[in-house]
């Protein structure tokens, strides 16, 4: 690992060691020397600095390697490249950073050549790898079929090149939490400072109060960003008020959410903003230990922050008195173990204690009582990692980032069928239409949008008529959906949305800890009630009634389970089904009374049909047939019976002519 | 006009002790709101049932009365429509995943779903679907794992890891697969278990319930070629007394020893005998290891879990354990020695039952032989039943048989915590001075409650120091300056439920800590009304030494009243 | 064994805190939890067998038995979900044979079912033997397998 240039001392007058750790430290990285004036000393720390921001000397060339990106082959065009600039005999260096949010048109390799803007390249794979750096390198033409966009100004010669934040995926967005991601390399502690990092933490720890800094981010209006958008500027004066001496800090970053990955992203992209996010919570509250608590489906998350955590250690960001205060603080990683419940807090408090993650009734909150008893405060990362902002802009600032009277920015991941895949950074209170369209791009060709699910297993689908809704908590709640951490994703005409609620039920009910009744058994119940009307009751007169009786129970369970569990999970179970009851109930009426699937999703209730025109006559699909749903003698035509059909597709893979097909009302119109 | 520390429940001013919960203060009200995992006692509440949902005034959320503080002003409604709706939902659920084998149950008569279910009106079964189907678990001689009847309250884990300090089960797999066993698939018996059997006292279903050895008591009953004798533990007729209003435990055990000879028990003895019995060998052991160097401290050997607990958890301690059988071992050895010369049993086989408070008594039964059975106090009722006979109606006093009838006071106390301590003191005063003790023969110092009772007296120019513990979750305080060689405690008293036999786990299901404390009280009151106070001078012992035993620790007592441990940490794979 | 007394020796602090810290570690060296390692665990830590066994189950990343060679998982994320990626793990289900604990008889295969691998630009994916693989459908999850078997693993979308 190598030492931080940036804080390395400029003559033997600089006084900091992390062991005498001095407050102006990070003011002089960019506006040093402090301490004593020397205009040498000025010109290498402004080069350093320059260097920094930079990136490197010389060529660079940045590929996004976060954990899509490595899914789009990055470590192989990593390795890759690295062997064309030998083969060639070029000088260029390759620095890994994370995701700029764009999935859809993943990888992104950016290339920048001294005294020339940073340009990105996009779509790029192993397979036309060679192309790009043949243009780049070999023939000089940075215009090619491959460029996206410019980073930055690069004077008039490099106008014609469309600003990043000009594209149609970028323009309409705010990127405050994800300014850096993508952009500078999240491995080494210099490309964070200098992008200006700890510049808040300095200036809470050395200028201003706890109180203050509660208060200022209180007055900002932050509310939580993994779902349940708590007030935290409330949340931190709780614990700062509650009088023990050890308190605790823990960054929730078990991002549990199926289509949620911005936590992931920022953590790869970003870990030492968040890691100052933490420092800044933990000075305001008064705890002088951290944890994150991180999933462990996320290694490279994990990588980051260890390897961040060990540099800001060694500089004396971490540790005992820190920037010459009395404050001292450190952070210990704790990896989830894969459950889902471990992101509710008191879930968090019981698993990093060494239990099993089951979370426990309250009162007492964690910010009274919580880690071993003591104060403790859960932040999001996304929460943590807008703090910085709000301390070195200033509460009004970040105020003025929402639309309406929303405050701050949210970071959604847009996933599904839509045509811009990715994570997306937009003011709170923007409207979902702006979103799904001006920068997802709307559905994909040929179909259809037919509703947006929002806030995970917790949230809700909203339809097409409901678009004109802002993104803020109040307001999508009132639609039966939520906030949640951020997870969007958008359904066409191919989505069943009876199935959309079996599969989060489905997920809620593995991923329920077990510990009270309602949630348990009721979860079980109404899967089991929403799995029998995807299924067609064939020859079982009792099943039949039961998909009647348990159609009818579902609104009861779902409100008893909503009204009677312990934890968010099961408070929120019933959201999916009462959300798509509320919207798309003819499709449930379809499933129920006609047995049929709109959408053809379920297999259950598929429908075969043969095509007479083509149909031999030859009895082989007769004989496939399990439940003798065909009737048909030799050489006459063929006929499914709906009724009896299990929908198992065995007659298609028996007809020799392929006259046998699935029919589906939407499919068939498309 | 409202009081100070008062909230209202269903329109009714309750008074409340700062600190306590809602569901605490109603229940000393007289409203009980359902609940089937709060405890009343011990644990701290988890509030995983959710049936005790009240509707707090002013909260949107309706809020669990385990966990709410009782504060003044509050406006509670514990059975508004609104929760009866969820309350009633919840058990629907509960049963939607429970066997339906009710009639043929061995609760059916007290089991406390079936009582929400009832108090709830809930009629038909709507949810249907999927229930579990986990294997039972019959591999112990003292309990009975049935998981598929278990709601998941988790008293049991509760009870054992934090009351006893064992957790030999607990929680295992996560959401609808949840199960409480032992680790790994094992059954009960090749884990850590040391079947006290709190866990089946607070269960509120049969998931856990002692091995029954009511029909092969009947069985024996029926056998022409059996003689059937009982022993009676002295916690049980001190329980017993609770719903047949007996004036004192005496007359309770007369009435009992009625019952059971007209059900058809050819003897019945006391085993309080023994207990003075084993007064006689363990004080006699206790001055022979105080005289000689050790080991020390010696503890009591008659509580069969916490025997269990050193041989499984602590073998390094097995030198520390007294040698002596408990009494419940030490009358089966006489009865089946002694009784055959004392009565023509016509070839007949001696079947020698005990009723105990306890549950671990079975194994101890089966790992040690001479009792053929044991029922425990619960059991005793089903035994009754079966042949019709309600305890409450039985007013004759009967007898106990020669010649193991007679149980001093000092006897009598076995069936609490420190009551060993308090007759091994008593006795101990003669052995060493030759005087008995002054004032009345009471200890205080070994009295009362709590937990753990640390103290020294001076016996004949000795200082001897003494500790006693109820509820092995109690132990550290004790056995942790023993490991570093650092205790001055002689002699140790451990019984390994809270306030000893009286709390054991065959008690009945409804016992809290005011049962405990009257049952407690009940035991120094038998002691008080018995003229013979010490077990020194009980005469059927003396008679015992004199044709028999000769002296305390002599070669028959030895082979007869003595046993062995065994490391059993080596057992488990 | 001595896996496991080394890594045990390698914590400073022996106390229930550490308890899923170790239990990881030591998946992580032999691949699954052994009853035999778990034992040690308890008796190092003092958490009782069935407390550390009770933990262990209550985690999805914990396995019981061996892995086998090769280690498919199978992303059940949303938008995997839409697109079809049920599909994609019945088949394997069918065509593996697998057991309960997810092992195909032959243990050739294990497969373990993932909520969300976060790369859902390019769903339905599945990660073999660390990999990502995306934009699957059934033909050419049979070519990877097929692939894998051999010895050969093409990157392939």
């Amino acid at each position: 690992m190598q030492a931080s240039n940036l804080i390395a001392a400029c003559c033997n007058r600089c006084t900091h060691r992390p062991g005498n750790p001095c407050r102006d430290l990070v003011r002089c990285l960019a506006e040093g020397p402090i301490c004593h004036s020397d205009d040498a000393c000025a010109k290498t720390r402004q080069e350093r600095m320059a260097n920094a921001r930079r990136g490197g000397q010389g060529t660079l060339i940045f590929v996004g390697a976060g954990t899509c990106g490595r899914a789009n082959g990055s470590t192989k065009v990593i390795a890759r490249i690295g062997a064309f600039l030998q083969e060639h005999k070029i000088s260029a260096e390759i620095v890994e950073v994370g995701c700029v949010g764009y999935c859809q048109r993943e990888l992104f390799v950016d290339v920048q050549k001294p005294g020339e803007p940073r340009l990105a390249y996009a779509d790029i794979n192993l397979g036309n790898i060679d192309q790009l750096l043949e243009a780049v390198f070999v023939r000089e033409e940075m215009r090619n079929g491959f460029l996206y966009g410019r980073h930055g100004d690069g004077g008039a010669a490099w106008a014609d090149i469309p600003e990043i934040n000009t594209t149609d995926f970028f323009k309409k967005q705010v990127k405050v939490v994800l300014r850096n991601a993508g952009i500078v390399d999240p491995r080494i502690l210099d490309a964070a400072l200098a992008a200006g990092a700890f510049a808040a933490a300095a200036k809470a720890v050395c200028t201003m109060t706890p109180e203050e800094v509660c208060n200022e981010v209180l007055a900002a209006g932050l509310r939580g960003r993994g779902g349940a958008g708590f007030p935290t500027g409330q949340k931190w004066n709780i614990a700062r008020q509650t009088p023990r001496a050890q308190k605790y800090l823990i960054c929730n970053a078990d991002e549990g959410d199926p289509g949620a990955f911005m936590d992931r992203a920022v953590l790869e992209s970003d870990p030492f903003f968040v890691i100052e996010g933490m420092l800044i919570a933990a000075y305001a509250i008064g705890a002088s230990k951290g944890y994150i608590y991180c999933r462990a489906e996320y290694p490279l998350a994990v990588e980051r922050l260890t390897s961040a955590i060990e540099q800001c250690r060694r500089v004396g960001l971490l540790g005992t008195n820190i920037l010459g205060s009395l404050f001292s603080f450190d952070i210990t990683i704790k990896q989830g173990a894969g459950a889902f419940v471990c992101g509710e807090e008191t879930a968090i408090l019981a698993s990093i204690e060494g239990g099993r993650g089951m979370p426990r009734p309250r009162p007492p909150y964690p910010a009274v009582s919580g880690l071993f008893g003591k104060p403790t405060v859960l932040n999001n990362v996304e929460t943590l990692a807008n703090v910085p902002v709000i301390i070195n802009r200033g509460a009004e600032y970040f105020q003025n980032l929402g639309l309406g009277k929303a405050a701050g920015t949210k970071v959604f991941a847009l996933s599904g069928a839509i045509r811009n895949t990715g994570l997306v950074e937009v003011p709170v209170g923007i409207k979902l239409r702006t979103i799904i369209y001006d920068i997802g791009g709307g559905a994909l060709p040929g179909h259809k949008f037919k509703a947006v699910q929002i806030g995970g297993p917790s949230g809700g689908c909203i339809p097409e008529q409901h678009l004109d809704t802002v993104t803020d908590y109040a307001d999508l709640i009132q639609l039966g959906a939520m906030m949640g951490s951020g997870g969007m994703v958008v359904m066409d005409e191919r989505t069943c949305m009876v199935d959309v609620a079996r599969y989060f039920m489905e997920f809620i009910r593995n991923e329920s800890c077990g510990k009270c009744t309602p949630c348990r058994e009721g979860t079980t119940r109404m899967l089991e009630i929403l799995t029998s009307i995807t299924e067609r009751p064939v020859g079982d007169e009792e099943r039949r009634l039961e998909r009647f009786r348990g159609v009818l129970h579902l609104q009861e369970l779902a409100s008893t389970v909503k009204e009677a569990s312990l934890c968010g999970l099961g408070q929120s179970a019933g959201n999916p089904v009462l959300s798509t009851l509320r919207f798309f109930r003819d499709e449930y009426e379809r499933h129920v009374i006609d047995q049929r699937c709109p959408s053809g999703e379920c297999q259950g209730l598929a429908v075969y049909e043969v095509d007479n025109a083509t149909c031999l006559g030859c009895l082989l699909c007769k004989k496939a047939c399990p439940s003798g749903a065909i009737v048909g003698e030799r050489k006459q035509a063929h006929y499914i019976l709906v009724d009896k059909c299990v929908g198992c597709g065995s007659c298609v893979t028996a007809c020799p002519k392929h006259s046998i097909h699935l029919v589906s009302e939407e499919r068939a119109c498309v | 006009m409202s009081l100070v520390n008062s909230l209202s429940i269903d329109g009714k001013e309750v008074q409340f002790t700062p600190g306590e919960t809602v569901l605490s203060a109603a229940s000393r009200a007289g409203i009980e709101i359902p609940h089937l995992c709060a405890m009343d006692w011990a644990c701290k509440p988890e509030a995983a049932c959710r049936m005790c949902l009240v509707e707090l005034e002013g909260m949107p959320r309706l809020q669990t009365s385990c966990t709410l503080e009782a504060k003044d002003g509050q406006k509670v409604r514990t059975r508004s429509p609104r929760v009866q709706a969820v309350r009633r939902n919840i058990v629907e659920l509960l049963i939607a995943n429970h066997p339906g084998d009710c009639l043929t149950c061995a609760r059916n008569q007290n089991c406390e779903l079936a009582q929400v279910a009832s108090e709830l009106g809930v009629r038909e079964r709507r949810y249907r679907g999927l229930k579990k189907n986990h294997a039972l678990d019959l591999s112990s001689p003292a309990l009975v794992r049935d998981p598929n009847k278990c709601i998941l309250c988790g008293r049991c884990v509760a009870v054992c890891h934090q009351v006893q300090g064992v957790g030999a089960i607990d929680f295992i797999d996560r959401g609808i697969k949840t199960r409480v066993g032992p680790g790994f698939h094992d059954g009960i018996n090749v884990s850590n278990c040391i079947f006290c059997g709190q866990c089946t006292r607070v269960c509120p279903t049969a998931a856990l319930m002692e091995k029954s050895q009511v029909d092969a008591v009947v069985a024996a009953l029926a056998d022409p070629n059996a003689i059937v004798v009982a022993q009676i533990a002295p916690a049980v007729p001190a329980t017993l007394m609770e719903n047949a209003q007996a004036s004192s435990v005496r007359s309770m055990l007369l009435r009992l020893a009625t019952a059971l000879k007209r059900v058809g028990f050819g003897a019945v003895f006391d085993t309080g005998f023994a207990a003075d019995l084993t007064i006689m060998e363990e004080v006699s052991e206790l001055i022979r290891r105080v005289q000689t160097g050790g080991p020390l401290p010696m503890f009591t050997s008659c509580s069969p879990g916490w025997i269990q607990y050193v041989e499984k958890y602590r073998p390094d301690l097995i030198p520390h354990l007294s040698t002596c059988k408990s009494p419940q071992q030490m009358a089966a050895a006489l009865i089946k020695d002694v009784y055959p010369k004392h009565r023509d049993l016509g070839g007949k086989r001696l079947v020698c039952v005990s009723l105990m408070p306890c549950t671990a008594k079975k194994v101890e039964a089966s790992e040690l032989g001479d009792v053929d059975f044991v029922l425990t106090t619960r059991e005793i009722d089903e035994l009754l039943v079966r042949y019709g006979i309600d305890l409450n109606k039985v007013t004759e006093l009967g007898t106990l048989d020669a010649p193991f009838s007679s149980a001093s006071g000092a006897g009598r106390l076995f069936g609490g915590t420190g009551g060993v301590m308090e007759a091994a003191i008593r006795t101990a005063h003669k052995m060493l001075t030759g005087s008995e003790l002054a004032g009345g023969f009471k200890v205080e110092e070994a009295r009362g409650l709590e937990g753990i009772k640390c103290f020294s007296l001076d016996v004949g120019g000795t200082t001897l120091n003494f500790g006693i513990v109820n509820g092995l979750g109690r132990l550290k305080p004790i056995l942790d300056p023993l490991s570093k060689g650092a205790s001055n405690l002689h002699f140790i008293e451990v019984m390994t439920c809270p306030g000893g036999c009286i709390g054991g786990g065959g008690q009945p299901y409804d016992s809290d800590p005011e049962d405990i404390r009257v049952r407690l009280e009940r035991l120094y009151d038998a002691d008080r009304r018995s003229t013979l106070k010490v077990s020194h001078d009980n005469a059927e012992v003396q008679e015992i030494y004199a044709e028999m035993l000769g002296k305390p620790l002599g070669e028959i007592s030895h082979h007869l009243l003595h046993r062995s441990y065994v490391d059993r940490r080596a057992e488990e794979t | 064994m001595c896996q496991v007394d080394q890594i045990i020796a390698g914590h400073e602090e022996l106390g229930k805190e550490h308890l899923i810290p170790i239990l990881q570690e030591i998946q992580a060296k032999e691949g699954y939890l052994s009853q035999a390692a778990m034992n040690k665990v308890a008796d190092a830590t003092g958490v009782p067998q069935s407390r550390v066994y009770g933990v262990a189950t209550f985690y999805n990343q914990f396995r019981f038995a061996p892995k086998g060679t090769h280690v498919i998982e199978v992303c059940r994320g949303t938008a995997c979900h839409v697109k079809q990626s049920l599909k994609l793990a019945q088949h394997l289900t069918r065509k593996l044979n697998l057991k309960p604990n997810g092992n195909s008889p032959d243990n050739k295969f294990t497969i373990i079912t993932v909520a969300c691998l976060g790369a859902c630009s390019i769903a339905p994916v599945i990660k073999l033997d660390g990999e990502f693989y995306g934009h699957l459908d059934v033909e050419k999850l049979d070519r990877l397998l097929d692939e894998a078997v051999q010895g050969e693993s093409h990157a392939s979308k």
